[in-house]
């Protein structure tokens, strides 16, 4: 699938995507796996508190599914207007 | 009609445009955002967004006002890319039959889109560039919808 990150999740890890072969069942677990990567990645989603996710461009909680998901995007929250 | 865009764009004639097409409606309402610069340090500001989750984000939000206060019409342009201080950001406008609505409609847009619209704002100073924060308070200002 297609990882997407936006401002400073982008500026942590150092790309604005990816294409990721993952097993991940939930977000959560690909948060973990992500964490699990290198250190640029475990600070990026040292809290997840401060992060968003939308899958294929909906907005999501952290323990939705990914089953047939073809785009995750994790970013801080908005700040439009 | 929904725009999303990193051009400059003119508010007061895309507003007697947008009047000029609500034919009918007795009240339109606008608001325009500008680029604020509170410590006179700002070099600018670089607004990064989700392209086509934007879009599709807007139009939601467009899609229920419009339904909700029964609107004539509704506008939404938003910029992105690097701009400077006092530059505009974006507007809204809202078209119905009396003033309420259209003022209410506008509320709602601005509220929706300020936390559920993917935009994030960096500030460039003399001091360095910071991402702005969301504040709760624009969380909250949802519940009231």
């Amino acid at each position: 699938m297609q990882v997407l990150y936006f401002a400073w999740v982008r500026e942590r890890i150092g790309l604005p995507r990816e294409e990721i072969e993952t097993s991940a069942v939930t977000v959560a677990d690909l948060v973990a796996e992500l964490r699990a990567r290198q250190d640029r990645y475990a600070a990026a989603f040292a809290d997840t508190s401060a992060l968003r996710v939308a899958l294929d461009q909906e907005m999501m909680d952290f323990d939705a599914p990914l089953a047939g998901v073809r785009e995750v995007a994790f970013f801080p929250p908005m700040t439009g207007g | 009609m929904i725009r999303v865009q990193s051009d400059r764009f003119d508010a007061g004639a895309e507003l007697n445009a947008f009047t000029a097409r609500c034919v009918g409606a007795g009240a339109i309402t606008s608001f325009t955002g500008v680029v604020r610069d509170d410590t006179g340090a700002l070099s600018g500001m670089e607004i990064e967004h989700y392209d086509g989750m934007t879009q599709k984000a807007l139009a939601a939000i467009r899609d229920e006002a419009m339904k909700r206060w029964g609107l004539a019409d509704a506008l939404v342009i938003h910029r992105y890319g690097r701009l400077q201080a006092s530059e505009v950001i974006m507007m809204v406008a809202t078209a119905s039959k009396h003033r309420k609505d259209a003022f209410e409609a506008a509320e709602f847009l601005m509220d929706f889109l300020k936390s559920r619209a993917p935009f994030w704002k960096k500030e460039f100073s003399r001091d360095g560039a910071d991402w702005v924060a969301a504040k709760d308070t624009d969380e909250d200002a949802l519940d009231r919808w």
